[in-house]
């Protein structure tokens, strides 16, 4: 086994390690507590949603809660008991906060349900192994409780040159790690020979420091033991080198681009814990039920780790390591450097919890008051970041947070290094987070500024739009009365000044909508981007914001839209007043319409091409879907082509009959319909946008599959495509048959086509309902059943219609 | 229970309190005040505890006229700081008065004025130094001379420095007493040699007799060991110092090398007039100097060439008081240009222009 070669990163510090206290019990093992408290939110992300009800009798390690969405986790019961509630419970959380848990009473019989080990896993795909480390709720142990399959389908982005395992264990107190290796070496190694299975890294590194002798023994006996390729790497101890990016650092020399992932330049790191449940999981069918914590400080007369139950409340657990209330000044989750406090003990131990350190006045004494800031740099020094902490606070103090970003303020990792050395005991990191947070409120401030004042814009461009569409049709209506011709030329001149004044207007507000559009469509991709950042960079308090700020969003844009279809229909009728000869008008009119209507259904041939294309690359399911969507488009491109073809020969023949009653009506139609189509293409494009987005993230095609985008794609193209077959006929039957009783038939068509694609979007909600909630779906079944029946009845009505026009039309 | 509820981290480095980084600072100098006593007689530690004394007193009335809590902010030891650094760098018979202008505008001017302990763009005391030093160029002028080579052969006795200090009396009728033990400074020596070439000096100003050159080589290796030991402490870092003294050693170097005749040698300039004070005490002042490393190198080298330059050209025989509030003026802009590379960025950033991110 070749050494690694050790690297060293800047700063750093040597706090008191106080590691030996907890060290001196062996392994404890808690009873069980007489309720458990799972909060539902014990990762990085969507919290995951309840399966069961209150009153359900839950065996162990059952799931009691699953996934909701892509960076989310299951949840499963850890002992056998009853669901006595679902309510808000204080969580162990900095802020104090309270969160939505399940509880479980213990029946006290510890039962476990049948266990299903992936004994298949070197054979099964590398995806099917994921997905089943999601089901077993596996999220990253070390701190941040990052989704630990997210966090492997990441590591597909590059190949890995290094794929590392944290053992540093760098904060004081914490031993936790340290005992996981002593007890269960072999598990360890074992788990992370099967997570080396799922990402193949060049290099397979256990990074530790050098204050765990024990633990290094036992590994490197282990790894001798059974040959393994995993190397052990000692760095010398001293914190945070147990830091992600300090780690890596360490370990392989280089650093983690600002604003990147240890992914982006190959490397995985994942937490010895993790490593432990993955193992558990693959092998014995177990799920993250348990976990290694460290009980400690002056105030606990037994200071020692346990391996306890997650949900275990912590009241629990000081009880059973002999706390002295007394003595207790300071409960702390975590660590001394990057811990926080909590105001009860009765918050549970969740899958993140690696300490849980009662601390007495004398071991953790108050802060001194702070002093002025005397520039000493000995924070600088220290900063393992490279940051100037003495600058980031100057600036923090006067609220330059502009000046406080360009000096890096992000990339602190707030580890308190430079807070431990300040001899004027300036609690700096807590100035950072205030920046931090001022600074992200500002950001989304900016944002809801924006979109206010993007939607007030789109408001007063669409009450403009609509003025001028009344105008216009005023003028269409005064126009088509006097069908004399010399009556017209001669009110020509006086009705020309306002007509010409509202059809540039039109198109100015068509302009201006369309810039708004791109405005808001590319302040929606940026949006949705940077919901994607939160997301991976776990970020959780942007990810709930940022979604509420993407469907905010989403909806301008689907508005602007929609007006945007709006004044390009009010746009034609404003310029078909301006036309002075009556006769040709229409003509143009409905030749620039079907052109229109070509050019649309030509991109949407394109475009479903494209789509085609993109699915063979990953040769995701749809394809066939796709394939069929794009027959049809070109069909319908055909179909247009035709019809274009047509109506400029024959719409001269049939001259101007009865042209403006139909046309306000038929104005009226399409526009509705432009609308839908509108919101139809908008959905289309967001599935694909989004499709796009994970596919940009890496995710490979299971992923994808497994985000409902594919699905809301196909959906959102099915309902285009019925919008779009509904305009075609229209444009055919308009161009073909102008006669008003054909025209009776042709809207009856339209309408029992619109109810046979309300009906069938309506079968797919509800699919797609029963999908999320098993639990209604009884009731969600008849729905459907109902739906179908409407379908049914829309469908054969459509049928003879369409019959009985084919038949008029070939009478003729 | 009533839980402590404060962010992380929780613990804090024992000991290492801001008035620990002063008292240790005041500790350094001892060496030096030791040498000079030696040398000069008692006239500096009778300085130092007048600019004590002035220092608290001023100190203490700014703060309640401030409505501070005094005894809070006396603890820190920064006013005693300045006292003690004013108090060894004027000339040790300067008469009461001067110390006391100096300090009193240090700590109330330079300092307080600005916010107190940490918002001071200027080093105090060479503010209050330089100040002194522009108003009474006299008695700022009247440096002791060692006992071998002043026209008493002996140092002033502890009353004899009491009486000059505290001499009321016209400066007249004192002028015999202290002639006999006053001497220029080597600096000041070389500065008035006029026509003489750098040897001919040498050979002939009393000043740059080879004694008086020694005694300032004591206080200078004095000042050395002081700042020596703080680097070990880890209060200052070596950047400032080493870049001062190599930016002098540089200049005087090359002016040596292009015209030894007039030029003195950099041996001369790194072992005379408050060379490694300055680049051990006043320089590394940390309030009011750079930050940053780049920045403390970039800052350092400056007041080496500015001390050179006033040394050599200036008015004034040393300039390290110059020198270095030249250099404070600068220390905002030369931060902001010398951030470090952060972590995980592919350069440092410069300049305070927001838009060029990365
Ligand atoms: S350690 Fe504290 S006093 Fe020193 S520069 Fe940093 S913030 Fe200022
Ligand atoms: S908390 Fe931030 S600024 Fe302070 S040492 Fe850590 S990374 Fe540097």
């Amino acid at each position: 086994m070749q050494a690694t070669k050790i690297y060293s990163f800047h700063g750093g510090i040597h706090p008191e390690e106080n590691k030996a206290q907890s060290l001196r019990l062996p392994l404890g093992r808690p009873s069980l507590p007489s309720e458990l408290i799972l909060p539902l939110g014990q990762h990085i992300g969507q919290s995951s949603r309840p399966l069961v009800k209150v009153g359900d009798k839950v065996l162990k390690g059952e799931t009691i809660a699953i996934n909701n969405g892509f960076l989310s986790s299951f949840l499963h019961a850890s002992t056998s008991g009853t669901i006595s509630a679902i309510e808000e419970r204080l969580i162990a959380h900095p802020s104090g906060l309270s969160d939505l848990c399940i509880i479980l009473a213990p029946d006290g019989q510890d039962t476990w349900t049948t266990l299903e080990p992936l004994n298949d896993w070197q054979t099964l795909s590398k995806t099917d192994v994921l997905a089943y480390l999601s089901e077993m709720g596996i999220v990253g142990m070390g701190g941040a409780g990052f989704p630990t399959q997210v966090k492997l389908q990441g590591a597909h982005k590059k190949p890995l040159s290094h794929f590392i395992i944290n053992a540093a264990e760098c904060e004081p107190y914490i031993t936790a790690d340290d005992m996981l290796m002593r007890e269960k070496a072999l598990e360890l190694i074992l788990g992370i020979e099967i997570l080396q299975h799922l990402v193949e890294a060049d290099k397979v590194v256990i990074g530790i420091e050098d204050n765990k002798p024990a633990a290094i023994d036992a590994l490197t006996s282990m790894i001798k033991q059974r040959d393994s390729k995993v190397q052990v790497a000692v760095v010398p101890t001293k914190y945070p080198s147990g830091g992600e990016k300090q780690l890596i650092q360490l370990l392989t020399g280089k650093e983690v681009p600002s604003g990147q992932h240890p992914a982006d330049i190959g490397i995985l790191c994942h937490n010895v814990g993790t490593c432990v449940a993955v193992y558990d999981a693959i092998t014995f069918g177990k799920p993250l039920i348990s976990r290694f914590t460290t009980l400690t400080g002056d105030a606990l007369k037994a200071p020692q780790n346990v391996e306890v139950l997650l949900g275990t409340p912590v009241s629990h657990l000081l009880e059973y390591a002999d706390s002295e209330p007394k003595k207790l000044s300071r409960l702390i989750m975590g660590g001394p450097m990057m811990g926080f406090t909590l105001n009860s003990a009765a918050v549970p131990i969740v899958k993140t919890s690696n300490c849980i350190l009662a601390a007495s006045k004398k071991e953790l004494p108050p802060p001194a008051p702070e002093q002025a800031c005397i520039r000493c740099g000995m924070c600088e020094q220290a900063c393992p970041a490279s940051l100037l902490p003495q600058q980031l606070l100057w600036f923090s103090k006067s609220q330059e947070f502009e000046k406080a970003e360009h000096h890096n303020l992000f990339d602190c990792i707030e580890c308190g290094a430079c807070s431990y050395v300040c001899p004027s005991s300036i609690p700096l990191v807590q100035y950072y987070r205030h920046s931090k947070s001022s600074i992200r409120e500002a950001r989304e401030a900016t944002v809801k500024s924006d979109l206010a004042k993007q939607r007030f814009e789109a408001r007063k461009a669409r009450q403009d739009a609509e003025a001028a569409e009344k105008e216009a049709k005023r003028l269409a209506r005064q126009k088509a009365t006097p069908s004399k011709a010399a009556e017209k030329k001669k009110a020509a001149p006086a009705k020309a000044a306002p007509t010409v004044a509202a059809a540039p207007a039109a198109t100015d507000e068509s302009k201006k909508l369309k810039v708004d559009l791109a405005i808001g469509k590319s302040k929606l991709k940026k949006l949705q981007k940077q919901l994607l950042e939160a997301q991976e960079n776990e970020h959780l308090e942007e990810i709930s914001n940022l979604q509420l700020q993407v469907t905010e969003q989403e909806k301008a844009v689907a508005l602007l839209e929609e007006q945007l279809a709006k004044t390009a229909e009010a746009a034609p009728t404003a310029a078909e007043a301006k036309v002075p000869k009556p006769a040709p008008a229409p003509v143009n009119d409905d030749i620039k319409k079907a052109k229109i209507d070509l050019a649309i259904a030509k991109a949407a041939v394109k475009k479903v091409e494209k789509a085609l294309k993109k699915a063979e690359e990953i040769q995701a399911p749809e394809i066939e879907a796709i394939r069929q969507q794009l027959k049809e488009a070109q069909q319908r491109a055909d179909e247009l082509e035709n019809a274009l073809v047509n109506p400029a020969t024959t719409i001269p023949k049939t001259e101007t009959t009865a042209q403006a009653a139909p046309s306000s009506v038929d104005a009226d139609m399409t526009k509705k319909r432009k609308i839908d189509l509108a919101i139809a293409k908008a959905g289309v494009k967001k599935a694909e946008k989004n499709i796009q987005l994970l596919k940009e993230q890496g995710k490979n095609e299971s992923e994808i599959e497994a985000s409902e985008w594919p699905k809301k794609l196909i959906e959102a193209q099915e309902k285009l495509a019925v919008l779009e077959a509904e305009d075609t006929t229209d444009t055919v039957a308009k161009s073909q048959a102008k006669a008003e009783p054909e025209m009776d038939l042709a809207n009856q068509i339209k309408k029992e086509k619109i109810a046979v694609a309300l009906a069938k979007a309506q079968i797919n909600k509800l699919n797609k309902r029963l999908e999320s909630a098993p639990e209604d779906a009884d009731k969600i079944n008849q729905d459907i059943a109902a739906t179908e029946q409407r379908l049914q009845r829309a469908e054969a009505l459509l049928a003879t219609l369409i019959h009985s026009q084919t038949n008029t039309q070939e009478n003729r | 229970m009533a839980l402590l509820r404060i962010t992380s981290p929780h613990t804090q480095r024992a000991g290492r309190r801001t008035a620990w980084v002063m008292q240790m600072v005041i500790l350094a100098t001892i060496p030096g005040i030791v040498v000079q006593t030696w040398l000069f007689g008692w006239g500096t530690l009778i300085n130092v505890m007048i600019a004590c004394i002035t220092a608290l007193l001023c100190e203490a009335a700014i703060l309640s006229l401030r409505r501070r809590a005094v005894a809070f902010f006396l603890k820190d030891y920064s006013a005693l700081l300045t006292a003690v650094l004013l108090g060894v760098a004027l000339p040790p018979i300067v008469p009461w008065w001067v110390t006391v202008t100096a300090v009193a505008f240090a700590i109330i001017f330079a300092k307080q004025i600005y916010g107190g302990l940490g918002n001071n763009p200027f080093n105090p005391a060479m503010v209050g130094y330089a100040i002194v030093l522009v108003s009474f160029p006299v008695p700022m002028s009247q440096w002791l001379g060692v006992q071998s080579l002043v026209s008493a052969q002996d140092t002033l006795t502890f009353t004899q420095s009491l009486q000059a200090i505290f001499q009321f009396l016209p400066v007249v009728e004192s002028h015999a007493l202290i002639d006999a033990y006053t001497m220029a400074t080597p600096l000041d020596g070389f500065k008035t040699k006029d026509l003489l070439t750098a040897e001919e000096a040498f050979n002939t100003v009393p000043a740059l007799h080879a004694a008086n050159l020694n005694s300032w080589l004591w206080v200078n290796l004095a000042y050395l060991v002081g700042g020596l030991g703080l680097l070990w402490l880890r209060i200052i870092t070596w950047h400032t110092p080493v870049a001062l003294l190599g930016a002098l050693l540089v200049m005087s170097g090359f002016f040596y090398g292009v015209d030894s005749a007039n030029a003195a040698s950099p041996f001369f300039h790194l072992t005379t007039g408050a060379a490694m004070f300055g680049a051990f005490f006043i320089a590394t002042d940390p309030v009011s100097s750079c930050t940053s490393n780049r920045g403390k190198l970039i800052y350092g080298a400056g007041i080496g060439i500015l001390i050179y330059i006033i040394r050599a050209w200036g008015g004034y025989p040393d300039g390290v008081a110059f020198a270095v509030l030249l250099m404070n003026f600068a220390a905002p802009l030369i931060d902001y240009y010398s951030q470090p590379r952060t972590y995980g960025h592919q350069k440092a950033k410069t300049g305070l222009k927001i838009g060029e991110d990365n």
